[in-house]
């Protein structure tokens, strides 16, 4: 997959799961403020993107990750 | 007494069937209240055991099944007492838990966790005491303890070593239905898959690799691996007091109260 169609992914599933206009996200925004989500709901982020990208992604390579470009590059690591 | 309403708890007995809800927000914490509440329901399984040929444990919090252990409560009582105090404080919770979860555990019928959102430390825990866990596709199971400096108190470590393996026999052997070998293989039950038409041949060979072991030890190390493990859940909670006893823990404890990181449970 390309990375910037993971990327558009990870947008447009943090968009609809969080019910967030879509066109509110940018690449370099910083998710847990832009998404608004607490510890809990990180993990249920983190859980619906390995589903959506049939990947395993331990909660340890999330740590210091804000911004949904740099999660891309995590997740693109894993395809 | 066919239901029951508490603050933290409540369960229902309806065709057999006993429910357990927890719904205490934010997810199902456990502390001083909801063992109290447990302690109660452990009490009334007793008899209810007799009506009954299931038990459903189950979260109506949106948030999850259970995030494990009140380590805000936890944090604070210890910190308004000595330190002997505190550590023969948590000894006591760590017994009332174990005398708890020992008797669903060991309850004369099916018992089911049902399982949604986190299952984490103490709520991993619980879930593992039953014989099935059902869980939904974003389920979540962690033992984040380790980043405190402790141990999983409430048995997990004994409850996940017995499991591994026998947990997926209960499934069959309670609900009956069938795995396809794929399934049998994830689960750890099928360890080796072959072609068509040589499963004879590899099954020859094992069974001559297994005739190398003498009998008597290979039935004891049957027997080993499928007794509860009370003598393992009694060293925990023995362990789990000598670690709590150090100051890293306090320090772990304090971290994660204060900490406003979007993965607290995270070294």
């Amino acid at each position: 997959m390309p990375p910037d169609q993971t990327l558009e992914e990870i947008l447009s599933l943090a968009a609809s799961h969080f019910k967030v206009p879509r066109e509110k996200l940018s690449p370099d925004d910083d998710f847990f403020k832009t998404l608004g989500i607490d510890s809990l709901q990180t993990l249920d982020l983190l859980t619906r993107l390995e589903h959506h990208f049939q990947i395993e992604l331990p909660d340890y390579e999330l740590q210091g990750v804000s911004d949904f470009r740099t999660l891309a590059t995590r997740i693109q690591a894993r395809l | 007494m066919n239901h029951s309403q508490g603050d933290s708890l409540s369960w229902d007995l309806k065709d057999g069937v006993i429910e357990l809800a927890l719904h205490r927000a934010p997810c199902n914490e456990l502390g001083s209240l909801t063992l109290d509440e447990f302690e109660k329901f452990a009490n009334a399984l007793k008899n209810l055991a007799h009506e009954a040929h299931a038990l459903i444990i189950h979260s109506t919090l949106s948030s999850g099944f259970c995030a494990g252990a009140d380590l805000r409560e936890l944090y604070h009582r210890s910190q308004q007492m000595a330190k002997g105090e505190a550590i023969k404080g948590v000894r006591e919770f760590l017994e009332r838990t174990h005398r708890v979860l020992n008797a669903i555990d060991a309850a004369p019928l099916t018992t089911i966790a049902a399982v949604h959102g986190v299952a984490f430390g103490g709520g991993f825990e619980l879930a593992l005491v039953c014989d099935l866990i059902i869980a939904d596709k974003m389920a979540r199971f962690c033992f984040p303890e380790l980043r405190l400096g402790l141990i999983p108190g409430f048995g997990g470590i004994p409850r996940l070593k017995r499991d591994l393996g026998n947990s997926v026999v209960r499934d069959l052997l309670l609900t009956g239905r069938s795995f396809n070998v794929t399934k049998m293989q994830s689960v750890g039950l099928v360890s080796q898959v072959v072609a068509e038409g040589e499963v004879l041949k590899l099954a020859r060979a094992t069974a001559a690799q297994i005739g190398k072991f003498d009998r008597h030890t290979a039935i004891a190390a049957k027997q080993f691996i499928k007794p509860i493990p009370y003598e393992e859940l009694r060293r925990e909670i023995d362990i789990f007091c000598e670690l709590f006893s150090r100051p890293s823990v306090e320090a772990g404890l304090r971290k994660f109260v204060e900490s406003t990181d979007a993965q607290p449970y995270l070294p």
